[in-house]
């Protein structure tokens, strides 16, 4: 071995950014093709840094696009060898054509997606509109709530992207500033033990065997392009949940810190209940703890994996909830948010007959506060005592001027 | 550093060991096989090979088959050479961690992109590439139009010609700019090799890519490729119409070595007029009308200019 290994300590004082960044040193990636942009350049400068300091072996390519980035670790990945990257916002707009491409060759490229807003007006701070843009592209996408999740969903994430039943690349999900910048007691692997979790890279259909050549990215047209497609569907639907549910498995062997597909806090007798994403988990299981304190029932359930959407895991977490807020940090410019529509149609041919609504927050950064959610929790409990949905079925929460609501 | 593949005769070349097939989709008559055929039979290294998208790229690994015997990978249309730039990082991290498969094998990188894929929507990609200093060698298959979606303007359309989205008119003679000179653009990168070939001179085309395969760093060819269907002439005139561009002058063989030093490596012993160049196409037609001879007049004006200007930097060594 010709790198230097890290002595870290048990705990470690780290941002989403930072704990991203060790994991990459850990996992011993191979080639990092990247492009600067807030909030997510951070990941990429620590890999830069590590291998500047000899704790990694490998090759950082400094390209001159997001969408060169991707294609670069394109390149890489049918090479034969471990890559990874990171973006945000504007950067995953630009490389959107070349995801599509990534997951069509089935090349486990890790991404990791700081999220944050997308323009006009520009905006640097975090929203899920960046991760809602690309959620039908064929990647396995992971969300991590806090700067420990980011940490280990990137083990984990390699570990499930590059198992050759799956093949397919993996966006590791963060908040922008509020996770990639917030630093927070990170419990560490050793590098040895991070390394032997996440395993050594095996080759397939590896352009640089050179004793079996191989055609990457071919044409298809209407003859064979529905198959392709609907095989990489197939795999997303059929592989990838029970693959991450294993690694989910074995990482809690190793560390004790055990995840779900569908994160549930005080689910088990919850009446009302908020599903949200990012850091807003943790305020809303926050708020629900002060809730139960008043008498309401309250509970939270954050998606942990996006795609493949946890369809019968979700129907399962929010079995017997009398009402439901769906919140979406996306303008859906149009039509009901995203995890609105997707959660209804879990729940659609179950017995649980939840009254479903919900909101739009936190657009551009704006802050979701404890306020929004106790508000939020009292509405639900009305819907719940109703016995109907008393307000309109989307609504806007912490934006300026005279309410906003519809459908 | 890998052997130099000696090539002896034109038959001995012809006959080399494939790894391009003839079981490709490309029109009879198409220069881009022919080229590409040159390429890689001017090595006998292992080739990772990318192909942005465009004709050579459709008509060359149509889901089941594929005409390549080499790694070979597109992605989209504008990033060929990231592809392989990308390849040919994973190939040095690798070779610097003792993970390569045939550590003793010294791969060569190749891109192949048509005019469109290169001066066009490719070029940041490639400058990108340049400019990073990536083994590797980026070849334009340059046929001055977007071929693959039906003959629309490129940047690398030169003035006068008749494409789809320049047609020429009642009103109009087509194409009304000049074609860019990416020669001189990829060789202000300062690139230890850049080139321009055509498929007619396949000695001189030999021996620039394997110079190119031998330096260390990236490498730029500009090859003719001579379209039967965009520059409308008849599928067996291709090496005519590729003798008639390089002894008109006007795709001239020369090399810039390290951005700098430049060298003719073709002086044709007859000088060709441009005007017979344009007479041998169907895209030129219309310049022949009396209204537009000016624009032949003008040609010819460019074209000497150029070759002057070639020598004059080929004399002045800088």
């Amino acid at each position: 071995m010709a790198f230097d290994k890290m002595e870290l300590q048990k705990i470690e004082v780290w941002d989403g950014n930072r704990a991203a960044a060790q994991a990459l040193r850990q996992a011993q990636v191979d080639v990092v093709a990247a492009y600067p942009i807030t909030p997510s350049t951070p990941i990429v400068e620590g890999y830069a840094k590590f291998l500047a300091d000899g704790y990694i072996e490998g090759e950082f390519a400094m390209v001159e696009s997001e969408h060169a980035a991707m294609s670069a670790c394109i390149g890489a990945a049918a090479a034969g060898g471990r890559v990874a990257t990171a973006t945000s916002s504007q950067g995953l707009a630009l490389m959107a054509e070349t995801l599509y491409q990534a997951s069509g060759m089935r090349l486990p490229i890790i991404l990791n997606l700081v999220n944050r807003a997308l323009a006009s007006p520009l905006n640097v701070n975090g929203d899920h509109s960046d991760m809602y843009m690309i959620r039908d592209s064929g990647w396995i996408q992971f969300d991590a709530f806090c700067p420990q999740e980011s940490y280990d969903l990137n083990l984990i994430a390699f570990k499930v992207a590059e198992d050759h039943d799956i093949r397919l690349p993996a966006i590791v999900n963060q908040d922008g500033f509020m996770t990639s910048h917030t630093a927070q007691g990170v419990h560490t692997l050793s590098d040895d033990m991070a390394y032997e979790f996440v395993g050594e890279y095996q080759p397939m259909n590896d352009m640089l065997d050179f004793e079996h050549p191989v055609t990457h990215g071919v044409q298809t047209e209407e003859d064979w392009h529905f198959e392709h497609k609907a095989r990489q569907h197939n795999d997303l639907m059929t592989k990838v949940m029970p693959k991450i549910q294993e690694v989910f498995a074995d990482f809690e062997k190793l560390t004790g810190r055990k995840y779900n597909p569908v994160e549930k806090y005080d689910m088990d007798d919850a009446d009302v209940c908020v599903v949200c994403m990012g850091s807003s988990v943790e305020t809303a299981r926050e708020v629900a703890t002060e809730m139960r304190a008043k008498g309401v029932k309250a509970g939270v359930v954050g998606l942990r994996v996006i795609r493949p959407f946890p369809f019968f895991e979700i129907a399962e977490a929010l079995k017997g909830v009398k009402a439901i807020a769906a919140l979406d940090r996306s303008s859906p410019n149009g039509a009901a948010g995203m995890l609105f529509n997707e959660i209804a149609g879990a729940l659609f041919n179950t017995d649980t007959k939840a009254l479903m609504s919900g909101y739009i927050y936190g657009l551009g950064g704006r802050d979701l506060t404890k306020a929004h959610l106790v508000a939020l929790f009292n509405e639900l409990q009305a819907n719940a005592d109703a016995g109907k949905v008393t307000t309109q079925l989307q609504q806007f929460i912490g934006v300026r001027g005279p309410k906003l609501a519809f459908l | 550093m890998s052997e130099i593949k000696n090539i002896k005769n034109l038959k001995e070349f012809s006959t080399s060991a494939d790894r391009f097939e003839g079981a490709n989709l490309l029109c009879p008559g198409c220069a881009h096989s022919i080229i590409v055929r040159e390429v890689l039979n001017a090595t006998n290294d292992d080739l990772i090979l990318s192909a942005s998208t465009g004709c050579l790229e459709v008509c060359t690994a149509v889901y089941p088959y594929t005409s390549w015997d080499a790694s070979w990978i597109h992605i989209g249309f504008e990033n060929g050479s990231t592809a392989v730039a990308g390849a040919e990082t994973m190939y040095k991290a690798l070779k610097k961690k003792g993970r390569l498969k045939q550590p003793e094998r010294t791969p060569k990188f190749v891109s192949f992109a048509g005019d469109g894929a290169s001066y066009d929507i490719g070029f940041q990609w490639i400058s990108g590439c340049m400019e990073r200093g990536h083994n590797m060698m980026h070849i334009v298959l340059d046929n001055e139009v977007y071929a693959n979606t039906g003959g629309q303007r490129s940047s690398s359309t030169p003035i006068g010609s008749s494409a789809t989205t320049s047609p020429e008119g009642k009103k109009s003679y087509g194409e009304k700019r000049n074609k860019k000179d990416m020669m001189a653009i990829m060789a202000a990168h300062g690139i230890p090799y850049a080139a321009q070939v055509s498929p007619n001179k396949w000695k001189d085309m030999v021996k620039k890519i394997q110079h190119g395969f031998s330096v260390d760093g990236p490498v730029f060819i500009n090859a003719v490729s001579p379209c039967t269907t965009e520059w409308k002439f008849d599928p067996k005139d291709t090496m005519n119409i590729a003798d008639l561009a390089t002894d008109s002058l006007v795709f001239p063989l020369y090399e810039i070595i390290d951005g700098r030093e430049l060298n003719i490596t073709y002086r044709p012993k007859n000088i060709v007029p441009v005007e017979e160049y344009l007479a041998a196409q169907g895209r030129f037609k219309h310049l022949f009308k009396d209204e537009y001879k000016y624009l032949i007049k003008e040609w010819q004006d460019r074209v000497d200019e150029k070759w002057a200007y070639l020598q004059r930097r080929e004399e002045a060594r800088i």
